[in-house]
Formats: structure tokens, sequence, C-alpha cells
């Protein structure tokens, strides 16, 4: 593959970094709406273009035990999922983390049942947010081809060895056309060296993995996965840093858009950030100081840039993916409120769910979130979150 | 061999607490889980090692004299040994007693 800038799917761009990237195994079941990128990896695959073992399993719980033991043994593990696919395999997903195999999953965003949606919205990945796996959220195709080579970088890092779960919205951007720059083969083996894992599953080195912990040992065995992701941190920088020195393209555990001088700002994860900066523009040409303040890394949770990018401002309006029933808001929400509690400066947070199961926020919606947020906030009514377009 | 669980700090744990000693199992005595142990009846024992085939733990060892008797210090007092003994020649005795 050479240096290219081409229109094409974002699933099927994805595929072909998994491909760029050299993996060594492949362990996956199709699901909408993350079909393509499973499809074309087949494809690529049988057609002789990767070395690859393509494993197509009976069930998610298969595919993601598939990737364990490929991890294991240190191959270069990837798959990929979506809603009830990641539902099923949430068992081992768990289990994958804690034995610090480092697997790429791309995981497209979609809605869990019931109503059956097959719809973009963050309820899937906010079910496994505390698997202990490292989140990063992608805002378009270009951010989605890329971040396949910052996960692999960072899940087989040898002071990490962590599963990396790339989150992308279905539809909203799987299945959509777009310009993106491909990498050519040798950036991406400069970037992307072979790993080596120290304790892997061999017969001439016998180990045991995934044992059995009685209650002396397992909150060790807990602390030990804590530190870990924690001290993933600086190397998620390094890895990010070291992709934009050879692609121009660097990117942040939290990012702003216009919000240095901005008395308020909404608060987005994934492809509503574009939107969000659209209409923050044209906001902005209205007077209203406003800005975007967009989460890349949800896990390890970037506490002090978060804090650094919104204390001082008056109003954050979060907006969620997600609902957490009967909690204290969306997902986000509550913990963007409980990394500010306490803190001088703190801004107030006013809390929309919008976009559930692919429903349409438009430019206008988000101009009426922001506006209706920022003027809630005015008047102290911050309380819970907002199903945004809720009719009745 | 490995030190006693209840003495490791986390950061002596290898990466996802793979344990990297082969056997380490030994150093866990599961005896003291038992509540009952079985006693076998010597006389009786065909010395037919059913109860060595079906022990979940593999703690039954045999006997200078042929016969096969559990080790305590691993035996769990799970009783399969009892059910499947052809000949009824173990029985459960309650450690209280």
């Amino acid at each position: 593959m050479a240096k290219v800038r081409k229109g094409i799917e974002v699933s099927i761009a994805m595929a072909d970094a998994v491909a760029q990237a050299n993996v060594d195994v492949i362990g996956a079941y199709p699901i909408t709406p993350q079909t393509h990128i499973v499809e074309h990896l087949s494809e690529i695959v049988a057609n002789g273009e990767l070395d690859a073992e393509f494993v197509p399993v009976d069930s998610e719980h298969s595919a993601m035990s598939v990737c364990c033991g490929s991890a294991a043994v240190g191959a270069r593990t990837f798959t990929s999922t979506s809603s009830q696919g990641l539902a099923l395999m949430a068992e081992i997903f768990y289990i994958a983390a804690a034995m610090r195999l480092p697997i790429v999953m791309a995981l497209a965003n979609r809605s869990l049942s019931s109503p059956l949606s097959i719809w973009n919205d963050h309820t899937d990945t906010m079910m496994v947010r505390d698997a202990g796996w490292i989140h990063i959220f992608v805002e378009n195709g270009q951010e989605s081809y890329d971040n396949i080579f910052t996960a692999f970088r960072i899940a087989e890092d040898a002071g990490v060895m962590l599963p990396v779960a790339v989150n992308f919205d279905g539809f909203i951007l799987t299945h959509m056309i777009e310009p993106i720059e491909y990498e050519d083969n040798d950036t991406i083996a400069k970037y992307l060296p072979a790993f080596k894992m120290k304790n892997t599953l061999h017969p001439d080195n016998p180990v045991s993995m995934g044992c059995f912990g009685m209650p002396e040992i397992y909150t060790e065995a807990q602390m030990q996965r804590e530190d870990a992701i924690r001290k993933a941190y600086p190397t998620i920088i390094k890895a990010w840093k070291e992709w934009g020195d050879l692609t121009g393209r660097y990117y942040h555990p939290v990012e702003t858009y216009r919000s240095e001088d901005a008395d308020y700002c909404i608060v987005t994860m994934g492809s509503y950030g574009e939107t969000a900066m659209e209409v923050v523009d044209s906001l902005r040409e209205e007077g209203e100081k406003v800005g975007v303040v967009k989460i890349r890394l949800w896990r390890p949770f970037p506490m002090e840039e978060f804090r650094k990018a919104v204390l001082g401002k008056k109003t954050l309006i979060v907006l969620d993916r997600a609902i957490s029933f009967g909690g204290p808001g969306g997902p986000v929400a509550s913990e963007l409120r409980s990394a500010l509690y306490n803190k001088e400066g703190a801004p107030v947070i006013v809390n929309y769910v919008a976009g559930l199961a692919g429903r349409d926020v438009s430019r206008n919606d988000f101009r009426n979130i922001i506006l209706e947020g920022k003027a809630r906030a005015g008047k102290g009514d911050t309380e819970g979150f907002t199903l945004y377009g809720l009719r009745g | 061999m490995a030190k006693p669980m209840e003495q490791i700090k986390w950061q002596e744990l290898e990466v996802g607490s793979v344990v990297i000693e082969v056997g380490n199992a030994k150093v866990y005595e599961t005896g003291t889980w038992r509540s009952e142990k079985p006693v076998v009846n010597k006389e009786q024992c065909i010395k037919c090692g059913v109860c060595w085939l079906f022990c979940p733990d593999g703690c039954i060892v045999r006997a200078p004299e042929g016969h096969f008797e559990a080790d305590l210090t691993y035996c769990k007092g799970c009783a399969i040994c009892a059910k499947e003994c052809p000949v009824g020649c173990i029985t459960m005795i309650s450690e209280e007693e």
C-alpha cells in the first residue's frame, strides 16, 4: 500500500488498516453495522493479500475467546463487533483486559435491544466501560483509520499490555464514504514493529493464564489492572505524538474547539463533535461565546486535561448518547460531574441525552440544545438529564 | 516454591496475574476446606484405583500396601471417591467427630 488519498467507505478503510498493521489473527463474527470490516478482512485473507488466520466463529463469545487465545501466544490480534455482539462477548471482554492481552477491537457503536435497533448510539460501549479496556473515540473516517495503528501501538507496549477499543459511530461512520489518507506500508512498519510478550503460552515454557483467585489475591490482581491502565496514559500520549510526527495528524485525550475564550461549551464524544464544531461556528457569528470540548480518550479518563479544558467556564452542556436508567444522569455527564465536584471554578453541567438509536441530531437540534442548555444553566435547572426531542 | 498468596503484594504479580511457576498449586493446601474426610476400609478395598481415577483434585495416592488413600493436605472432602468406589469401602467421616 502506497501513501494515497482516496474516497472510501470507512469500514473498508479500517479493514485495510488492520491488514496494513499486519495482524496475525482475526477472530470475528459479523454484526451490523460492523459487518463490512469483517467481510473485507475475510476477503483480504482469502485473496492471499494478508498472511493471517481469519477464524470465522459461531458467536461473538467465541470470537473474543479466539482473540484471547491468539493474543496469549503473542500473535497480533484484531476483532470487531457491535451492540448485541458486544453483549454476548462481555464475559470474555472482561477477561481479555484482566489477562492483559493486547487485542484491538473496532467497536462500531450501536444501541442495545430492546426495541431491537441496529442504529447508532453509545449504549453498547457504556455497558463495558468498566472492563479495563482502553477506550478511544474517533470522529471521522481518517481518525478511524489512524487509530487502528495507534491502538496496536498502545496495546502492545510492554508497559501497557491492555486491549484497546476504537469506538466509532455505527452507520454515521461505518457506512460513510469519506476522503481518507492512507499511509504507506513502510511508515506503518516503522511505527508498528513486531512486539514481544514476556509470558506467552508455549509448550517450551509453560505458564498458567486466567487462574483461579481466592479472596486473598483478587484485590491485588485488580490493583495491578488499575495501575496498568493509569500508567498507560503517557504511552497513549506518546503513541499519538509519534503518529502525528509521522503523518501530521495529532490526537489528544481531550480536544477543544474555540473554547479558549468561551463562557460555555458543549461536550461530545465521537462523530457528533463534527456537527458541534459547525454549529459553534455559526453561533459564534451571532456573538455566542461558545466552544466545543471533545473527549477522545474515555479510559483511562483524562482527568487533568479535562479539568484544564473546562475549569473557569460557566456551563458545560454534556451530550450523552446513552441512558443510565435510574441513575444520576447520562454516563458521560455523571463522570464529568464527578470529575468537577468540589473543584474551584467548576462549571455547572446541563445534561442532554440525544441521538438514541440513530435518531438524527441535526445542526438545528445542536443549536437548540446549546441555547436551551445555556438558558437552563442560567435558571439553575441542572439536575439529572433531559431526553432531547422526546414526544409527550 | 511460590509465596503463600496472602503474602504477595500487588506489585509482585506477573502481568495479567500469569502464574509462571509450574505445579505451584501444591502450595495451596485445600485440605482446610474439608468438613468430611474419606476413610478407607483396607480389608474391603480391592485396589482397583477407581477412586484415584475419579478424584477431581488428584489427591488420592497409592499406599505401599497397595490400597488407595486420600492425601488430607489437599482432599476437599467432596466424597466423589466414596460415591464411585465399586465395593463401597470408603466412608465419609465428619471432621467434628
